[in-house]
């Protein structure tokens, strides 16, 4: 069991400095922002294996200033299951909200927790579970995994990927979950704001974070923020939110920017030609589909 | 009296209700469930409790079913499952959690052949598999056995000289489907063998800390150490148990190991589960016939009780160990465990049988040969298998 050292720290560090991240991770600038959005909050987290629970570094010490249950690959949304049970059997004098969040990397939602994943939110059980989306296996060194885009080279796709990314939002609004978002760091006021809005809610509530790895992508650390608010601005990774399965909302509009840019400053991008007019025709079609979406929503 | 006629599925769901409910003025009971015959009416059982406070959570699998109990635990609940042959293989990640984590977490095994091919019937191959990851490992013999041994689970794997979790294993139908008129414990015997469930390090907000992070191989040697510093506590803390369970229900629950006419025996067999009930009658038959045969059950597979066994088998030439369990290219899993506690205590003849592996129905006539041939034998030879047919 690792102890925090409560001497460090503050209200909302959540992750606490020292942790050995990678320079520019995404996922620790989402576990930055989460702290904040959270900070008047009490919560203790699941993490499965990922990034993540590594980002907790070695006993006895934690990075962690909240409690964190590291939960075998598969298991989070399970483990996670039964410590809410045990919250809401023991609510507490004050009644106070005592929130379980997993904490989860795509291969451990896209791929070997789908099952758990799918089942948890079937049950509609009552926690937060965000996805911090790097669309790849970083902690074992950059494999592909369902939610690596098409394109892309990995070590195990060293020619770049065939297979185009999974829908998650959509897998996990079609089962009717009260609440499911993407949320990118670039955007940190509609991040906050989304996830303050999740708290408020009871049931099953799905995040997924575009969170840039620079390791696994090939990139320039200090260029993470920008490159997901060009993911942003092309749609490739658009903010919307999904209520209860059905109704769509989108948080910030594409504004037209060329996804050439975004793809260019990647070279785990660069093995194979990008055929451009194919990748924006699809951009488009998704992002239209997103938009009638919402219109039936209004 | 409660008497009752139940089956050993019964009898599990029964106690493990009873110890869930004993919890309602701690933090309660919560468990994850899914189903695999023989042992799908406990968990149907457990499901339909109306509990004060508790929480059963009908997963998608058996990780699962783990993972929610693993989860409760942590978080200071009351926690238990139960499973079965391929479920428990598929809970296998999170069954080595559970013992890691020292949760003190019940799960009733109902030994059940593991396939393929697909068989239903009893054999303890599917329990034996987690015989190194640090869980305690009871096998029962009736569905009394059932009732208390699973009351007494609780009690063990919640002392905090212990705090590991037990599993309380039977054999598949033949006591999992099998009523018998037993006594079966009330609401007011067990709230006062239960105290509340105390897990120690249970997450708290006020001190948090991160549970399973990484460790440096020396820390993890450390852990390992006291995993198996809190195995060698649990010996006497059963015994401490059974004296209490005695003074609350009135009766005895059977021990690590059940000896019966071994005192002058030069031939001692050993077994568990139902086949040990079986021995029994066959020992008389041969006392009958003045030989000096005798028999011991063993009800605590893990930890072995290595140092007792060799004492009691002191005075016996031959012992013979019969396994419903088979490790491929060796043998009995139980006989290897004689063997190893024996090394270096003299000459003995220690002869392996296999018997009912895959399930089959193990009849007195086929114990009636092992025991003549352990007597006829002039010389130990590689276990041998019963119940082919020629
Ligand atoms: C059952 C199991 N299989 C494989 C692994 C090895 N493993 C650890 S982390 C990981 C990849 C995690 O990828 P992701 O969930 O995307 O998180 P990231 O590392 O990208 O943060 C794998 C394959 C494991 N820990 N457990
Ligand atoms: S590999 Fe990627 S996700 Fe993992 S710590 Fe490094 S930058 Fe972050
Ligand atoms: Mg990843």
């Amino acid at each position: 069991m690792n102890a925090a050292n409560p001497e460090y720290m503050s209200p909302d560090c959540l992750l606490r400095p020292g942790n050995t991240n990678c320079g520019g991770c995404g996922m620790s600038t989402g576990l930055t922002m989460l702290g904040r959005a959270l900070a008047s909050e009490r919560y203790s987290m699941v993490i499965p294996a990922c990034c993540g629970i590594v980002a907790a570094g070695a006993f006895p010490t934690t990075a962690y200033n909240v409690p964190v249950i590291a939960s075998t690959f598969a298991s989070s949304p399970a483990v996670a299951s039964g410590v809410a049970a045990v919250n809401e059997l023991n609510p507490g004098k004050d009644h106070r909200p005592n929130h379980v969040i997993c904490w989860a990397g795509d291969g451990g939602t896209y791929d070997i927790g789908m099952a758990t994943l799918s089942a948890a939110a079937e049950r509609n059980e009552d926690l937060i579970y965000i996805c911090y989306d790097n669309e790849i296996y970083g902690n074992t060194g950059g494999q592909r995994s369902s939610a690596t885009p098409a394109t892309a080279r990995t070590t195990t796709t060293p020619g770049g990927k065939g297979e185009t990314k999974k829908e998650i939002i959509q897998i996990l609004a079609a089962h009717h979950i009260p609440y499911a978002a993407t949320l990118s760091i670039a955007h940190p006021e509609d991040f906050q704001a989304k996830i303050q809005k999740a708290i408020g809610i009871k049931g099953f509530r799905f995040f997924l974070i575009h969170a840039p790895c620079p390791t696994g992508w090939k990139t320039e650390p200090a260029e993470s923020v920008e490159l997901v608010r060009l993911a942003v601005r092309s749609g490739v990774f658009p903010l919307y939110e999904v209520f209860n399965g059905v109704d769509y909302r989108i948080n910030v509009e594409p504004d037209g920017t060329d996804p050439a840019v975004y793809y260019a400053k990647q070279k785990r991008f660069s093995g194979q030609e990008i055929n451009l007019e194919r990748v924006k025709t699809s951009l488009k079609r998704k992002n239209r589909r997103l938009r009638e979406l919402a219109s039936l929503s209004r | 009296m409660n008497m009752q006629l139940v089956t050993g599925n019964h009898a599990a769901g029964h106690s493990m209700s009873l110890a869930a409910e004993a919890n309602r003025n701690a933090r309660g009971s919560v468990c994850g469930i899914y189903p695999i015959t023989p042992q799908t009416e406990i968990v149907e059982f457990v499901a339909r409790y109306p509990f004060s406070k508790g929480k059963v959570i009908p997963v998608e699998s058996e990780h699962s079913a783990m993972g929610v109990c693993i989860g409760a635990s942590l978080n200071g609940a009351r926690s238990f499952t139960a499973s079965s042959s391929n479920g428990l293989a598929y809970m296998t990640e999170n069954i080595v959690v559970a013992a890691f984590y020292r949760l003190p977490i019940v799960m009733a095994a109902v030994n059940r052949t593991l396939g393929p091919p697909w068989n239903i019937w009893a054999d303890q191959g599917d329990s034996l598999m987690f015989r190194d990851f640090a869980w305690i490992q009871l096998y029962c013999d009736t569905n009394q056995d059932v009732a208390d041994t699973t009351l007494l689970a609780f009690r063990l794997a919640e002392d905090k000289r212990v705090m590991l979790p037990v599993m309380v294993c039977m054999d598949a139908f033949i006591v999992s489907h099998t009523s018998m008129e037993i006594e079966l414990a009330t609401q007011d015997q067990v709230d006062r063998f239960l105290p509340d469930c105390k897990v120690p390090h249970r997450i708290d907000p006020s001190h948090p800390v991160t549970v399973g992070g990484m460790t440096v191989p020396q820390d993890t040697l450390t852990h390992r150490i006291e995993l198996d510093e809190a195995m060698r506590q649990v010996p006497a803390v059963l015994e401490e148990h059974r004296a209490r369970f005695k003074e609350i229900f009135g009766r005895e629950v059977s021990g690590a190991l059940t000896v019966y006419r071994t005192e002058d025996a030069d031939r001692i067999f050993i077994a568990s589960g139902t086949i040990s009930i079986s021995l029994r009658d066959i020992v008389d038959e041969w006392r009958e016939k003045g030989e000096k045969v005798g028999m011991i059950k063993v009800k605590q597979f893990r930890p072995f009780p290595c140092e007792q066994l060799v004492e009691l088998c002191r005075g016996a030439s031959r012992i013979g160990v019969l396994d419903r369990n088979y490790s491929a290219g060796t043998g009995g899993i139980f006989w290897q465990e004689v063997k190893s506690c024996m090394q270096g205590q003299g000459e003995q003849m220690i002869q392996g049988y296999l018997l009912g592996v895959g399930g089959g129905d193990v009849v007195p006539e086929t114990i009636r040969e092992v025991v003549d041939d352990l007597g006829n034998r002039n010389a130990v030879a590689s276990p041998i298998w019963k119940g082919i047919e020629q």
